[in-house]
């Protein structure tokens, strides 16, 4: 066959041309902006429209946000300034940013929540970059919870000292039952004398040091909190402790008891069904009449509760999610192994069921964070109640885009890095084959 | 000769209520029950003597007592002679009036987002990502505050509209009113109407409104009725009759001619005096509440829909295509039924979640629910835990029946495995 085509045939080519190039218009911009930009007449007529819209957009708004108002000690003063011109009005910010940060916090101590916030940021790094942080600060982050309400609210050091007291009490009592009765009794009894101490003996206790060795920052009024300060005090609050308790709701929710199931459903499904809104008016109206007469106590810690109650019934829900998805295998490799419930748990369970959950967790984190501004309603000044009361002042009365767009922006590097940290994080523990 | 079978008869023994897993988890049970009756009763115990202290009775007297208040924003008939019970009702019916705008605006806004966001237009899809950014990462409340404030300050004064060469003009063919007073749109209107009837005394209902949505439901009944005849002859003859412009007609016509009959025309808003009348008001309240609570609902339908398209494989569209499926047919028939079973729980929570985001109306001073009786009616009549609790109930029976309706959708498209 071949000789027959060799025949018919003057010239056949013996050797591979050279490799060229491929189109210029496939390759490089032009090559991206076609498959891109303006692959067929619809997405031309979109990238058309959607390239003028954000022309239009900012060439109304770069020369508003460049606007030089910076001293602007009014409105009507940042209108002499601009002088008929469009422009923001960023003396606002100026005047009034370290209210919308630190509230109504005495200015020279401010250096408190500012340490508070780099120490958070120190306690918070060996739990999220485990790779790169020594476990050593641990330790560290363990003391934290009771180092952060005494830098922030000042007074005597021995309170924190004594509420740490109770945590270590508890563990002593935990390790010395367990030797004696299984591991869900003993933290029922080290639970119980922990909060035995907490009651009865910690407020004297610590009373009684502090007559003899006085160690006191100067005390803070809960009411001069204010600002983003009070924001992230009771989200960190509400996002450390709702995890725990959200595991334990979890697990009671999957119990085999039905007791313990009826009353975890219970609690989780009444929190998840009503507003934040009317819980946070529990906190303001209705505690009051709940405890016991003559107890008042503070405001802020108040809605910490309420708002931790809250976040905990979703996270319950997130990690009951985490752990439906786990296959049935595992529990029942679990079992075979031997391991006891909390064993099991501790080893096998949790640390897939938090992982697979990880992104409903950080969103709730977020969602827990936001609704901190919810606290303004009930006449807490977080950044939102300040905005009000700055707007209300005759000074800024009709400002708000400059106040919005600086708590927006404020909120959003928060929340958006708690986004992206999750991500890292379900790459990092990314096991499972592709 | 004794069998193996029969196990020593064991005497019971104080520690097998916690060794013996017969008995521990009644143990369990029994303890966690003494703790929380012991909890509850030292709460109802606390509550009772600081009512006591207070010279305060639980009593819900006070709902049938003049409420004494005014409230702008209403649906049915109101006037501050009325009893707080009815002002909580305009209230509840406020409440579902923005939770059912928002969720139809949030869902439409965020199918449409969410289907963008996966464009092969780099632009549009880093558009639409910004905005979803944008608007889940701020909270909520800001967004309504921020809404509310634009509203007042940036739109014009009624005024504006006044005189010969006016500042501001009317939209949309001169039928919108956009003012910082609110928004006047057109108000449908019947020559020929035919009254209202009163349920059980408590608030009237439009006769009018009745009919049309009758004849509606009606006529989309027929025009099932036509589809499914069309089936049947598709399966006995394999040839499918030409439907659509039957179908067409029978959904529109019978509702065109019955707003004939009725005499319907659109009532104007019309600038008298120093403000608006006629038309429907629409309150800024109420506006901004509905767009702050649609575009930040629908950043995160967004997100569903968008997970819901990518859960389907590729493997399913080329399956279908192998199939000799049209494109539409493919859409429709494989990968919506598919990517509906991902998409509508969730979605439904987030209609849970406006709903409940809806109590923050309260900021704005839109009158719902949270406004009116755990608002107004709570500082009148100093009831606090009668008006909360009361409050709380409503929510969690909204919240239950949505969760339930979520619920049975779960139940019919569960899928069914080993």
């Amino acid at each position: 066959m071949s000789n027959t085509h060799a025949d018919t045939v003057l010239y056949v080519r013996d050797t591979m041309l050279e490799q060229q190039a491929p189109p210029s218009s496939t390759v490089g911009p032009v090559g991206w902006a076609k498959d891109n930009l303006f692959s067929g007449w619809l997405n031309t007529a979109l990238t058309v429209l959607s390239s003028l819209f954000i022309a239009y957009l900012l060439y109304r708004l770069i020369p508003w946000f460049v606007s030089p108002t910076w001293d602007g000690s009014s409105l009507s003063n940042c209108r002499e300034i601009l002088d008929g011109h469009e422009g923001a009005c960023w003396g606002v910010i100026r005047d009034r940013w370290q209210q919308l940060l630190f509230g109504f916090y005495p200015p020279e101590l401010y250096w408190r929540p500012i340490l508070t916030l780099v120490l958070l940021l120190v306690a918070l790094a060996p739990v999220l970059y485990t790779d790169y942080v020594t476990p050593k600060l641990l330790y560290f982050s363990a003391a934290f919870p009771f180092l952060m309400p005494w830098l922030l609210w000042g007074g005597t050091v021995w309170m924190p000292l004594m509420a740490a007291a109770g945590f270590a009490i508890g563990f002593a009592v935990f390790t010395l039952v367990s030797r004696l009765l299984n591991a869900g009794i003993s933290i029922s009894v080290a639970a119980a004398v922990a909060v035995l101490w907490w009651v009865l003996l910690a407020a004297p206790v610590a009373n009684g040091i502090a007559s003899v060795l006085p160690l006191a920052l100067e005390p803070v009024a809960s009411r001069d909190f204010g600002g983003f300060m009070l924001s992230i005090t009771i989200g960190v609050t509400a996002i450390g402790c709702s995890l725990p308790i959200g595991i334990v709701l979890a697990l009671g929710r999957r119990s085999d008891l039905p007791l313990v199931k009826i009353l975890c459903v219970g609690f989780i499904e009444f929190i998840r069904g009503v507003p934040l809104i009317t819980l946070l008016f529990v906190a303001s109206v209705l505690l009051n009449i709940f405890l016991p007469p003559g107890t008042n106590f503070d405001i802020i810690l108040r809605v910490m509760i309420m708002v931790t109650l809250f976040a905990s019934a979703y996270m319950a829900e997130v990690i009951r999610g985490g752990l439906a998805a786990l296959p049935k295998g595992q529990y029942e490799a679990a079992d075979a192994l031997g391991l006891d419930y909390w064993k099991a748990q501790r080893l096998i369970i949790m640390p897939q069921a938090l992982k697979i959950s990880i992104p409903g967790i950080v969103s709730t984190f977020i969602g827990v964070f936001k609704d901190t501004t919810l606290v303004s309603i009930i006449g807490l000044i977080d950044p939102l109640g300040l905005a009000n009361g700055i707007r209300a002042d005759t000074a800024w009365n009709g400002i708000y885009w400059e106040l919005f767009i600086f708590i927006g922006a404020v909120f959003f590097i928060f929340c958006f890095s708690m986004s992206r940290y999750s991500m890292y994080l379900e790459r990092k523990l990314q096991t499972g084959h592709r | 000769m004794t069998t193996l079978t029969d196990p020593p008869a064991e005497s019971f023994k104080l520690s097998m209520l916690v060794y013996d897993t017969r008995y521990r988890s009644i143990t369990f049970q029994i303890i966690a029950l003494i703790a929380f009756l012991l909890f509850f009763g030292w709460l109802t115990l606390n509550t009772v003597q600081n009512l006591n202290d207070l010279g305060k009775e639980v009593s819900f007297g006070f709902l049938g007592n003049p409420a004494g208040y005014d409230i702008n924003q209403r649906l049915i008939e109101y006037d501050n002679q009325d009893t707080h019970l009815r002002a909580a009702f305009v209230g509840l019916l406020n409440t579902l009036l923005v939770a059912v705008l928002g969720c139809i605006t949030a869902t439409v806004i965020g199918v449409i987002v969410g289907v963008l966001r996966l464009s092969g237009n780099w632009l549009i899809a880093r558009l639409m990502t910004v905005y979803v950014e944008m608007f889940r990462n701020v909270p909520v409340l800001m967004w309504i505050i921020l809404a509310m404030a634009v509203l007042i300050e940036g739109l014009p004064a009624p005024s504006a509209f006044r005189g010969d060469d006016p500042d501001s003009t009317m939209k949309l063919f001169d039928s919108v009113a956009l003012t910082n007073r609110g928004v006047y749109i057109p108000e449908p209107l019947f020559s020929r109407g035919l009254g209202d009837i009163s349920f059980f005394g408590a608030f009237d209902i439009s006769v009018d409104l009745i009919a049309i949505l009758v004849v509606f439901i009606g006529s989309i009944w027929v025009s099932k009725r036509i589809g499914r005849k069309a089936d049947a002859t598709q399966e006995a003859t394999g040839v499918r009759p030409t439907t659509w412009h039957i179908r067409t007609a029978a959904v529109i016509l019978p509702t065109v001619i019955l707003l004939g009959i009725l005499g319907f025309h659109l009532g104007y808003p019309e600038l008298r005096g120093f403000n608006f009348q006629g038309g429907t008001h629409m309150r800024n309240s109420l506006i901004a509440l509905w767009l702050a609570l649609s575009l930040y609902t629908a950043a995160f339908v967004a997100e569903i829909v968008r997970a819901g398209i990518l859960a389907i494989s590729a493997g399913q569209t080329e399956a279908a295509a192998a199939l000799g499926l049209r494109s539409n047919r493919i859409m429709s028939l494989v990968i919506l039924p598919q990517a509906l079973r991902v998409i509508i729980p969730p979605l439904i929570s987030q209609y849970l979640n406006l709903t409940k985001n809806s109590s923050l109306a309260i900021a704005v001073g839109y009158m719902d629910i949270t406004g009116t009786l755990m608002g107004i009616t709570l500082n009148q009549t100093g009831r606090e835990l009668e008006t909360v609790l009361l409050g709380m109930a409503i929510y969690l029976v909204i919240s239950l029946i949505i969760s339930s309706v979520m619920n049975v959708y779960n139940e019919r498209k569960k899928l069914v495995e080993r």
